[in-house]
């Protein structure tokens, strides 16, 4: 199966291509500096926001491979605004486990630039193991009350709302109990450590002591939020792995660039074998990649199964030729690209950060591993 | 390697404790984690720094240099024995272009006058130079350097520029190679100087790494003078003295990389058992990590060996030959995927910028517990591991043709 790009969708990679290189990529932010949200209400006037939504909500329709096309264009910026946090992952929650009154509520504010959104469920011994979720919510009156802590959180700084991944009922590490909180970024006993990262972005660590929420603050099905978890993950996974694959083609096209200018030895370095080949295999890498995320986006409505093995396939693969054009970015331009003054060394970053966000290749090989099983279980007749 | 290897005497396990309570007694907490805080070549300056007074002190500034210049006079067995207790006790990685780089050149080429104003004030760590080797356009391919240097009378008078220059902002002084004429060969008509930073025209343009370190520099030369005698060597013999520094960085460079490998593997594996896997253990439990790991440990143990052996069978005073290069292209690559595994290992928490709290004094807090400080800073600033000293695309040609005779 050969999938096509319509008009459409040629059209607004264009858009969102020409808009990252004037205004959000790397030699945009060096040269004009923007204040902190004016990027994002720009972004929201372009629809960018919206266009993983329902058009009934003033979204652009809902495709994810439209969400492939974005992400494709941020990663050849690279850009750092907290997309993924608030579109991928808070309105993944939204969408996926949002009754109709509170996506009819929150999406227009998502899309319009007016409210952030982040999802916390990362924890200090969960690892990638999404099923691994310590923090407590207890029944108190009739509300609950959360304690414990949430780590890395992506977007924490700017967002206004969080959900966060609870245990509602079992112990830590069973599939069922676990329950989604819509949690105000304000409220009392939300303690936060913002940061940096290392790929520009920001985080933050979040303790949680005692947070009082009103029983409407779950969001889903109580003590059944895993699968929803599962799949907001998946989507998410699917943005970085576009985004990765955007920041492949800007290296590719870099390095080749590059290595035909640099003179060392009396020639172009281009003119050595050794480096051809390099170039040759970081251009089959990109197309590795690229053929995986777009057959990952385009299981994502399918069911959990044939769905995380896709993903789970996708990000192997990132892992491996994604990581490979970083690295070799680097070293086809030498110390040049070792520093902050060029934007190749902050692809390879972002690359290296990708690599390790929702777990690296052994993480993922796993999952694909248990997966297969319950596939060919399922084709025995278990 | 071990004491065990080397066919130890009663006067050598003496020698070892001699140098291993020199340490106990010596390095503080505060050099103790300068070299833990250490992501590339050389550990925070104010500590090499100190280290080196301490180690002047106690007659040990240089060892290995010829005892008329204040060498300890050491046996090649006590070298040995040195490193590995160096290894053991981890000091801060001193400055040490200095003491390791341009101090042997000053012996074998330098005039008298040089020798006694120059290398006293090395050893005592009053003196701290700077290399001034690769330009915009001359990296791996050194000769093609175009640094101006035009006569006039007793000076030289020096445009253009050096880049990479590691910690130039702390060096008084700097060895350049410049271009002092143009000739068929590019190789010749290469000068060697010795320059002083404070010399009127030099300009530092500070430039920071992916891992958010300030480690190099632009050196800026404008109509800077320089007084002929202080060139080492002939004028247009640059290239010998370049090269005869390049080879004791080679050989030195082995032992040192061989050493550091085997402490990363001890460091990973304490960074795999403080980890947890998600599931209920350690990430010493995943059985694709620790694969991972073991590989890594092998090819260390071998690298290991094989550099022991490779310095057992040198002959003392005689250049290295490429086997040593070679070995190093494979210890290169495995320091680099130690430092991709201990990237790994930490999960999501190597995403955060701390590198504020990666300085030996510091107030700035850790984000997530202390192991995770490191790894992935050490990941990023290693990728210069293939590319400064040339790289392995470089190593291997030479290998190729020297080694190999193709």
């Amino acid at each position: 199966m050969r999938y096509t790009w319509s008009e459409e969708q040629r059209l607004l990679r264009d858009t969102v291509e020409r808009y990252v290189i004037e205004n959000l990529g790397f030699a945009a932010r060096r040269d004009k500096p923007q204040t902190p949200r004016a990027a994002w209400r720009d972004m929201a006037s372009l629809g960018l926001l919206g266009v993983a939504f329902d058009e009934r909500y003033g979204g652009g329709g809902g495709s994810p491979l439209d969400t492939v096309l974005v992400m494709e264009a941020f990663g050849r910026g690279p850009v750092v605004e907290p997309y993924v946090s608030t579109v991928v992952l808070g309105g993944g929650v939204l969408r996926h486990a949002g009754d109709e009154a509170l996506k009819a509520e929150l999406i227009p504010k998502l899309i319009a630039g007016d409210t952030l959104f982040s999802f916390a469920y990362a924890e200090p011994r969960s690892r990638f193991n999404l099923a691994n979720v310590e923090l407590r919510a207890q029944t108190v009156g009739n509300g609950y009350e959360l304690s414990g802590q949430k780590i890395v959180v992506y977007g924490g700084p700017e967002a206004d709302v969080l959900f966060v991944s609870a245990r509602t009922a079992g112990d830590t590490r069973d599939r069922d109990g676990i329950s989604l909180f819509m949690v105000p970024a304000d409220a009392a006993g939300v303690s936060r450590q913002d940061y940096q990262t290392m790929d520009g972005l920001t985080a933050s660590e979040i303790a949680f002591d005692r947070v009082r929420v009103p029983a409407e603050a779950i969001v889903g099905e109580p003590g059944g939020a895993l699968p929803t978890i599962e799949r907001v993950i998946d989507d998410a996974i699917v943005a970085v792995c576009a985004e990765a694959v955007g920041a492949m083609s800007a290296l590719n096209e870099r390095c080749v660039e590059y290595c035909k200018t640099r003179v060392a030895f009396g020639q172009p370095i281009s003119k050595f074998q050794v480096v051809q080949h390099r170039l040759v295999d970081m251009h089959v890498a990109y197309e590795q990649v690229a053929a995986l995320t777009l057959r990952a986006a385009l299981a994502l409505d399918q069911d959990p199964v044939s769905r995380g093995r896709a993903v789970a396939a996708a990000k192997v693969q990132l892992g491996q030729d994604a990581v490979f054009v970083g690295k070799n970015g680097v070293q086809l331009h030498g110390a040049i690209g070792m520093t902050e003054d060029l934007d190749v060394g902050h692809f390879f970053k972002r690359i290296t950060m990708i690599n390790s966000l929702f777990g690296p290749v052994e993480h993922q090989l796993r999952r694909y591993r248990e997966l297969r099983g319950h596939n060919e279980g399922a084709a025995r007749g278990h | 390697m071990d004491i065990e290897q080397l066919d130890p005497t009663p006067e050598d396990y003496a020698f070892r404790d001699e140098v291993r309570r020199f340490y106990d007694q010596n390095l503080t907490d505060e050099h103790r984690r300068a070299a833990l805080l250490t992501t590339w070549a050389l550990a925070e300056f104010e500590y090499g720094r100190s280290w080196q007074k301490i180690l002047y002190a106690r007659g040990w500034g240089a060892p290995n240099w010829p005892v008329e210049y204040g060498g300890a006079g050491w046996s090649p067995k006590q070298r040995l024995i040195w490193e590995m207790e160096s290894q053991r006790a981890r000091p801060p990685e001193i400055m040490r272009m200095g003491k390791n780089l341009v101090a042997p050149c000053i012996m074998t080429f330098g005039t008298d006058e040089q020798k006694a104003y120059f290398l006293p004030r090395i050893i005592s760590g009053e003196d701290w130079w700077a290399q001034g080797y690769s330009e915009p356009g001359a990296g791996s391919d050194l000769a093609s350097l175009q640094l101006q240097a035009t006569s006039d009378g007793d000076d030289y008078i020096l445009n253009g520029s050096k880049i990479w220059t590691t910690f130039a902002q702390f060096a008084n002084r700097i060895f350049c190679l410049v271009r002092t004429a143009k000739m068929q060969k590019k190789q010749e008509g290469i000068t060697f100087l010795l320059i002083d930073m404070d010399s009127p025209g030099i300009e530092l343009r500070p430039i920071y790494t992916i891992a958010g370190e300030h480690e190099f520099n632009q050196v800026f030369f404008t109509d800077v003078r320089v007084p002929k005698s202080r060139r080492l060597g002939e004028e247009n013999a640059g290239w010998s003295v370049a090269r005869h520094l390049l080879l004791y960085e080679h050989s030195a460079g082995l032992l040192r990389m061989v050493t550091e490998l085997r402490w990363r593997v001890r460091w990973l594996n304490e960074l795999v058992g403080l980890e947890a896997d998600g599931y209920g253990g350690s990430l010493r439990d995943d059985p694709d990590f620790s694969r991972r790991l073991s590989l890594l440990e092998i090819a260390v143990e071998a690298a290991d060996f094989a550099a022991a052996q490779l310095i057992a069978d040198a002959k003392p005073g005689a250049p290295p030959d490429a086997t040593g290069e070679l070995l190093n292209i494979r210890n290169r690559e495995t320091a680099q995927a130690l430092t991709e595994l201990g990237a790994e290992a930490v999960g999501y928490y190597g995403a955060p910028d701390q590198r504020g709290a990666r300085k030996v004094v510091t107030d700035v807090p850790v984000v997530g517990p202390p192991h995770v400080l490191l790894p992935m800073p050490f990941y990023l600033a290693q990728r210069a591991n293939t590319i400064a000293g040339g790289t392995p695309e470089i190593h291997r040609n030479n290998v190729a043709k020297h080694l190999l005779g193709l």
